[in-house]
């Protein structure tokens, strides 16, 4: 266990010595905040609630969704499909660890690197230019940072999936980059799930995506609560749960049929 | 004569090695058929519970993103210059685009084409063909040449900005995230301006014009007279904004100083 400990801080530390990256990220992030929050109050209008949720909470939603983003996000699939590409995975493969587990934690270094430079500074500043309501209630606070980390789980879930992928498609920036768009969209962060039409959202009641940035963001604009917050969490965990199977599938599978490429 | 011969075959060349990776290709242009998806059907669910955002329609929206989509498309097919920072100043490779028989700029536009990107206009006239039969639009037998003469103007405006921000390069090679901060305020130009407060609306006008790529010229197709002159603008705009940047592109030039080994 020390050594997977070890890798958090290294990934940690090897985030903090580019921190200045990190500076315009928050800008960026903001743009798009910014975007989406004058679109948000022109589709109000003067309109005071649409399903259910205020202009001020949606705000508030594209805000967090956007901030949790930056905590959950990395290129972990990226990284995994450029060692496979140059080879590398050979020599991870034989090294004393679970690589698999490996990536988790270094994706996990990198998300509690990005959560204290950029999710809360840029949270604060954000809260400084656009009208952001923050819960008073702790256990808001409590269900918020559960649903972060099973969110954090899926993703990464998701991108461990994609990069052991590269093992039978060899390069797939393509599929990466199609990946990326989809989650976007179907997690929740462009517009909370309860926007989409009735059908829409019983089929992603059987997909993890939401599981990704609309549970957080609805627990945190206090949108889901009480029992709705808890079920999500439960939607949450038992996802985790179901996507170890695959990943563990494909990756005995992609074990036995590595081709190094070069190396 | 001889920019042309020279663009057909690296045109060539690329499509050849396009042509190897075929899967890849596909799964690209699917992918990027994808991000285009998620965007209008982002505008279909939001026009579920709105029928208008600030006096637009939600086929006007439609068609001013189904524009937007033709000159982006034009642009990332032969602009790929976000990474001109790394890729050419940090690794020196401006060293070897200085000594090929070319203008430095259209060097690297024919080195990083990815043509696979003009799937993109078939996906925007197809877009705007089925908002503007929605709305009931009429064309007259010149509005194609204006159309085309819309196109350049947005793909120059939106070329120049790029061109500009890579020129910085050259008095700087230290990494800054400008490039992507300035892609992402392009997503502000899909939408009509007037929904952004004043100071955004100027900035987008005249600072950082990519309201020339969306709104301003497809107003002339929505027959919406009090845009008029912004959407008139937008080839003058084009030539004007892509002139100042590739000045500005010569004078970098001859600051590059190399980055050594």
């Amino acid at each position: 266990m020390g050594k997977y400990i070890e890798m958090i801080r290294i990934r940690f530390l090897m985030m903090l010595a580019y921190r200045t990256n990190y500076y315009s990220g928050i800008l960026i992030y903001s743009i798009n905040i910014g975007a989406y929050y004058f679109l948000w109050t022109a589709i109000y209008g003067d309109k005071g609630s649409i399903e259910g949720m205020t202009v001020l909470q949606m705000t508030s939603y594209i805000a967090i969704a956007w901030m949790a983003r930056a905590f959950y996000f990395n290129n972990i699939d990226r990284e995994i499909a450029q060692e496979i590409k140059e080879g590398k995975v050979a020599v991870e493969l034989i090294r004393p660890y679970n690589y698999l587990l490996m990536k988790t934690m270094q994706g996990f270094g990198e998300g509690i690197f990005r959560l204290s430079f950029f999710s809360i500074p840029g949270m604060i500043i954000v809260a400084l230019i656009f009208p952001i309501t923050f819960s008073a209630d702790p256990i808001v606070w409590l269900l918020f940072v559960l649903a972060l980390v099973f969110s954090f789980l899926i993703n990464m879930q998701i991108n461990l999936l994609t990069g052991i992928l590269t093992f039978f498609f060899f390069n797939n920036a393509g599929l990466i980059r199609a990946k990326r768009v989809i989650i976007d969209l179907f997690s929740g962060l462009l517009l909370p799930i309860s926007f989409f039409p009735g059908w829409a959202q019983r089929i992603m009641d059987f997909l993890p995506f939401q599981g990704i940035s609309y549970v957080p963001s609805m627990i945190f604009t206090e949108s889901l609560s009480g029992s709705a917050a808890v079920n999500a969490l439960l939607f949450q965990f038992v996802w985790v749960l179901i996507l170890t199977v695959p990943i563990q599938v494909l990756w005995l599978i992609a074990r036995k049929q590595l081709v190094v490429q070069g190396g | 004569m001889k920019y042309a011969a020279i663009f057909f075959q690296y045109a060539a060349q690329y499509l050849k090695t396009r042509f190897t990776y075929r899967v890849d290709t596909v799964i690209e242009i699917v992918s990027d058929l994808l991000s285009q998806a998620v965007n209008f059907i982002f505008i279909l669910l939001v026009f579920n519970h709105t029928s208008f955002i600030s006096g637009w329609s939600r086929d006007e929206i439609i068609f001013i993103y189904g524009f937007f989509l033709v000159p982006f498309a034009i642009f990332g097919a032969f602009f790929n210059i976000w990474d001109f920072n790394e890729r050419y100043i940090v690794k020196g490779e401006m060293d070897r685009i200085l000594t090929r028989p070319i203008h430095s700029l259209f060097q690297i536009v024919l080195e990083r084409m990815e043509l696979e990107s003009l799937f993109g206009v078939i996906t925007g006239i197809g877009v705007m063909f089925y908002a503007g039969s929605r709305l009931g639009l009429s064309f007259s037998w010149y509005d194609p040449f204006i159309f085309v003469a819309m196109v350049l103007g947005g793909t120059l405006v939106y070329s120049a900005i790029f061109v500009l921000i890579a020129s910085i390069s050259f008095w700087s090679d230290s990494p800054t995230s400008i490039m992507p901060m300035i892609y992402n305020i392009g997503n502000y130009g899909r939408y009509p301006v007037d929904i952004y407060n004043h100071v955004i609306r100027f900035v987008l006008t005249w600072i950082l014009p990519f309201a020339f790529v969306g709104v301003y010229p497809a107003a002339y197709f929505l027959g919406r007279k009090d845009w008029y002159v912004y959407a008139f603008m937008t080839p003058v705009a084009g030539i004007m904004f892509f002139m100042i940047s590739v000045v500005m592109w010569n004078i970098g030039v001859t600051k590059y100083r190399g980055a050594g080994n």
